[in-house]
């Protein structure tokens, strides 16, 4: 029964996806697809696809790290503003503040040409060990994006935190529970699943940041496009194929995200 | 690698290295750099703040104009209509805006000027102002789309209601129902649109166009006082966030007038 429905289910909306007009535009997506694969210059390919591959797996991964350092920082930058005293609050509103109103790209280009031009003046920085690290460009690009989503993700972490509803938190507390506990156990879960819907825009949004790394010269999949315009001179091919991978992380991130969305409990307090 | 500084030629003594280091930051070096008449850089990093401005606006206005079209074609449009304007809110949406800019500044460049020359007219260098407003307009448009769609769904339905039962044509019920009824709801997604917009000119920087963060990089570059000028930049672009902020308040509160404020309504 349940096998027939489904089959049912999936029919309609197959039929719903091929109303008369959608296949005309399907078609019309492909006959471009097809055109762009065979009127376009594609003979690059080759030499390269490693370098792509290459940049991709740099872009990912420097999406991964900057999100859960992010959101790491962004938790107590929340929990400050939603229930910290005047002197974690006041701070940690600032921080949100000026990182949300400013450009990622000032904030990157201080950091790497600012602080990046302030650190050699100083001899007890280049003999230690970090120095090896601070001379090349990735860990600026990270600390950036880290920072820039700690600050979005902050604020809305503030409103997470704030929104678990007081019952909750006395009820754990009735249970005498710790605050270590009830931190752990009930405000920070119940916030996280607050957070989540907007979590999966954050991500797409610092998906469509990390490109920026590019111009304090970390080599991620955006700069290896550049550097296919630069040496074979096209324009608009590298940039379409630049904006397809881009839209196939979208999606894969946003298909990602529903499916963990759709395994927690969305009626909370 | 960071930029090489003089730091060969400094003393090695690391107390020396480290006032060096203080006075080339000092008060004094500082306000000549940054002053408005030449030597100072500070004439020049205005004028980009104002560029910046000029963009910024321009890209909000045309994005509203889009945007609004764009929700009406979502909302009553026919099923192509439909389609065409979700598939443009989906693209513009997944993509990088560092990647569309580049994408639509060569490809409106090169489409304008291919129908210039097919109508038998010169080549024209299209000004960098026009260019930006237009890529980041076609980009905020998306955007706004999805805030008017969801600020005209947000009207409570009775009022529409109500209005076509006085018999309202729908041209008097946009203007007097459904606009002012949908503005509330669609104020704080658009401020913060405004807000992505000033913070979105400083990617034209890396396409070269000229406003705040181009002329930084170029006086940073020529005066190597790169945390300096960075450091102002990004002060310049908090005021205008901060400023902006305190009119859209303003804007804001003038929107609901007459609505239960919204701690009472929780």
């Amino acid at each position: 029964m349940a096998g027939e429905a489904a089959l049912i289910n999936a029919a309609a909306r197959t039929s719903l996806w091929l109303q008369p007009h959608r296949i005309v535009l399907i078609l019309i997506a492909l006959a471009l697809v097809f055109g762009a694969a065979f009127f376009m210059r594609w003979d690059w390919l080759p030499q390269y696809y490693e370098m792509g591959l290459l940049g991709i797996w740099r872009s990912l991964w420097i999406l991964a790290v900057t999100c859960f350092l992010g959101f790491l920082l962004a938790v107590p930058l929340g929990l400050a503003q939603a229930a910290g005293s005047f002197w974690f609050s006041a701070p940690a509103r600032t921080f949100c503040t000026v990182i949300r109103g400013t450009p990622l790209l000032i904030q990157l280009w201080l950091l790497y040409y600012g602080l990046g031009s302030l650190f050699p003046q100083y001899p007890w920085i280049r003999e230690s060990w970090m120095w090896p690290y601070l001379r090349q460009a990735w860990p600026y690009g990270v600390l950036a994006l880290t920072l820039s989503f700690a600050g979005y993700e902050g604020e809305v972490m503030r409103g997470a935190f704030a929104g678990v509803p007081k019952g909750q938190l006395e009820a754990a507390r009735a249970f005498g529970m710790s605050r270590w506990k009830i931190f752990r156990r009930i405000w920070l879960p119940q916030a996280i699943y607050r957070a989540l819907p907007t979590l999966t825009g954050e991500t797409v949004l610092q998906l469509k940041s990390t490109p920026l790394v590019a111009t304090i010269s970390v080599i991620d999949i955006f700069a290896v496009s550049s550097k296919v315009r630069q040496d074979t001179y096209l324009t608009y091919e590298p940039l379409l194929l630049l904006a397809l991978i881009y839209m196939i992380i979208t999606g894969i991130l946003v298909f990602a995200f529903s499916k963990i969305e759709a395994r927690i409990p969305n009626k909370v307090g | 690698m960071p930029p090489a500084l003089p730091s060969a030629v400094r003393a090695s003594n690391p107390g020396a290295t480290l006032i060096d280091a203080l006075l080339s930051a000092s008060a004094a070096g500082i306000i000549e750099l940054l002053s408005p008449y030449p030597p100072g850089w500070g004439g020049t990093l205005l004028l980009g703040l104002l560029h910046s401005i000029e963009i910024a606006l321009g890209a909000t206005v045309l994005g509203l104009l889009i945007g609004t079209g764009g929700a009406f074609g979502k909302l009553y449009g026919g099923p192509v209509v439909r389609d065409l304007l979700a598939v443009y809110t989906t693209v513009v949406r997944a993509v990088p805006e560092l990647v569309l800019i580049l994408l639509l500044y060569y490809a409106g460049t090169d489409l304008i000027n291919q129908a210039l020359t097919a109508m038998g007219y010169q080549r024209v260098d299209i000004s960098g102002l026009a260019a930006g407003i237009a890529v980041l307009g076609f980009v905020q448009g998306a955007y706004s789309t999805e805030v008017i769609r969801g600020a005209i769904l947000a009207i409570p339905q009775g009022q529409i209601e109500a209005a076509r039962a006085y018999g309202m044509s729908p041209g008097l019920m946009l203007r007097r129902i459904t606009l002012p009824a949908m503005l509330p709801f669609a104020i704080p997604g658009l401020a913060n649109l405004w807000l992505i917009a000033t913070k979105d000119t400083a990617l034209l920087a890396v396409v070269g166009f000229y406003e705040l963060a181009l002329a930084t990089r170029q006086a940073a570059g020529v005066t190597k006082a790169y945390f300096t000028f960075f450091f102002a930049a990004g002060v310049l672009y908090l005021i205008l966030s901060l400023v902006s902020n305190l009119l859209i308040g303003r804007v804001e509160a003038w929107s609901r007038r007459g609505m239960p404020s919204l701690k009472e309504a929780r």
